[in-house]
């Protein structure tokens, strides 16, 4: 964990929502090593209506270009204020900060689960099972084709299935009533996205008999385990979802009761 | 070179800045981010005598220039961190001290007593301005009464320094500072957050789990500066001021006011070094002040 400056090489408008926004350090030093699932900190400003960090994951690391990506979807004032931010201009993280998702040990089939802008660790991730020699299915969902966010990133990674709610793109209906479900036996499930999504996935892979894990967006202040803001109930108690998870196997939550 | 070192009690400081109690976990989360030897000291986190898992999530809102917690005192307990965090602290080249919180007035001196032994806790911090708790916390900062009897019978088992961190959700806290200091108090600390509340306005649900919370940040700075004021002519032990330090020269207000030393708390959360570079700030204006020592400076307003 390290706090640096980074300057913005590019900030590209995906559409109304969303934003990627690719960084990379300010004293061109190398990145160090980070993990599918890991987050930053970002410094929004100091103004009295956005006086916290943002949060925001991992959504890939481009080493060839020594670049952080941020995906990042306007739902408030400071989300608004990074999307805002051009490129030429710094911007200062805490990171590399929280767990990871657990690299499997051989090859296997394995799904991807996003929803919304929740999707954007999965694609560091499926960077990761390939850099392994593993393949990997993308499931992504949202409402509306406009939250289907980077397919032609995805796609280079593996297989790309998709829902919306709306059924402007993919298969209508949620990411758990995907076709794929039913044809395909998959070993391990990843998950990232809104709460009631993953518990759904959670559900599916329990009833299923299928390992999974998943990234939790719980609210927090520091972002390294000093506030004990944004906990998560667990099988061992409250634990910080920062330093803990975000990444937790749905065996250690609480969700399957 | 202007000198920074400040007395607080026996506790010798090299300067007046610290982290406040509940920001800084146990100093281990910052070693990463800041030598934690530039510190006069770190107020680790609020510690029971029992075990607390706190309270329910959602603990945290942000609130304009600062946030509302109710954490609730989520430790492993006293026995847990003289076992294992102890052992990995004491190291630390900075004064370690331990808030500790409780209950009943017995869990407060339990708790005292097991601290009392350790020989790297120079002091602990009493903490009886919780808000964030059922029973005990500020109930016992609230009144003369009970905030004297709590310090009197700790007092009689913690020899080593004292410090009574007050509560700001009280009608007069020179009387509580008073009361504290009459039972052998060596300091005081103040503010801790003042209870606050925020509610969504679409789902017209309370933002924390516990509805109400402990507002911190700079927002509350100015009614906290106040307060030190006060507190300095109320009483002669040394203060510790805090309340939304965010720069040198807050801390610089903080002292003007009449505090000794100063607890920087949120705002680590923003800027994880800030509480060293509030280090350097002070010892830059005090040279180009030509002040030769921070201790001159405390409570030194000019009102002209």
């Amino acid at each position: 964990m390290k706090q640096l400056d980074f300057t913005v090489r590019s900030n590209e408008k995906l559409n109304e929502q969303n934003h990627l926004i690719k960084i990379t350090p300010t004293d061109h030093g190398p990145l160090p090593e980070m993990y599918p699932g890991q987050f930053v900190q970002v410094l929004v400003d100091t103004s009295p209506r956005i006086f916290l960090r943002r949060p925001v994951s991992i959504n890939f690391v481009d080493n060839e270009n020594n670049e952080i990506w941020l995906l990042i979807q306007i739902v408030g004032e400071g989300t608004r204020k990074i999307c805002e931010t051009p490129a030429g201009k710094t911007m200062n993280l805490i990171f590399p900060l929280g767990s990871s998702f657990t690299l499997p040990g051989k090859n296997g089939n394995f799904l991807l689960v996003g929803g919304g802008v929740g999707a954007a660790p999965m694609l560091f991730l499926g960077k990761k099972l390939r850099e392994k020699g593993f393949s990997c299915d993308f499931l992504l969902g949202g409402r509306s084709q406009n939250d289907i966010l980077q397919r032609s990133d995805f796609e280079q990674f593996g297989t790309l299935y998709c829902t919306t709610e709306d059924g402007s793109f993919g298969e209508k209906g949620f990411v758990t009533h995907h076709s794929v479900l039913q044809k395909k036996k998959y070993d391990f499930i990843y998950s990232c996205g809104p709460k009631p999504m993953m518990v759904a996935v959670a559900r599916y892979a329990h009833h299923n008999g299928i390992g999974c894990e998943v990234s939790l967006e719980n609210l927090m202040a520091c972002g390294f385990g000093a506030c004990l803001c944004c906990i998560e109930k667990t099988i061992r108690g409250n634990v910080c979802a920062c330093t803990e998870g975000p990444v937790f196997n749905i065996n250690e939550l609480t969700w399957l009761d | 070179m202007a000198r920074l070192e400040v007395q607080i009690g026996d506790l010798q400081l090299k300067n007046p800045v610290m982290t406040a109690s509940g920001t800084f976990g146990y100093g281990t989360e910052y070693t990463d981010l800041i030598d934690l030897g530039r510190l006069g000291g770190i107020f680790v986190k609020g510690t029971t005598l029992e075990p607390r898992q706190g309270n329910d999530y959602p603990r945290m809102a942000e609130t304009p220039s600062g946030m509302l917690n109710s954490v609730g005192l989520q430790n492993k307990g006293v026995d847990y961190f003289v076992e294992h965090i102890y052992p990995v602290i004491k190291a630390y080249d900075t004064h370690m001290i331990v808030n500790v919180s409780g209950s009943t007035v017995e869990d407060y001196v339990a708790c005292a007593e097991k601290l009392a032994g350790l020989d790297k806790m120079p002091a602990i911090e009493l903490n009886i301005s919780c808000p964030n708790v059922k029973e005990g916390g500020m109930a016992f900062g609230t009144s003369c009464v009970s905030a004297a009897k709590v310090t009197r019978a700790v007092r009689e088992v913690y020899p080593k320094t004292l410090i009574v961190k007050l509560s700001p959700n009280v009608t007069d806290i020179t009387e509580i500072a008073r009361a504290v200091e009459a039972e052998g108090a060596d300091a005081v600390s103040l503010v801790n957050t003042f209870l606050g509340m925020a509610i969504d306005v679409e789902s017209r649900r309370p933002k924390l789990s516990t509805i109400t919370g402990g507002l911190s940040g700079p927002c509350i700075r100015p009614i906290a500066v106040r307060m030190v004021w006060q507190v300095f002519h109320a009483v002669k032990i040394p203060i510790i001021g805090m309340g939304g330090i965010a720069s040198w020269q807050d801390a610089i207000e903080f002292i003007l006011a009449g505090s000794a030393a100063v607890q920087v708390g949120t705002y680590n959360f923003i800027d994880p070094a800030v509480s060293v570079s509030i280090v350097d700030g002070i010892h830059d204006y005090l040279d180009r002040h030509h002040i030769s020592a921070v201790s001159e400076l405390v409570g030194n307003i000019d009102y002209l």
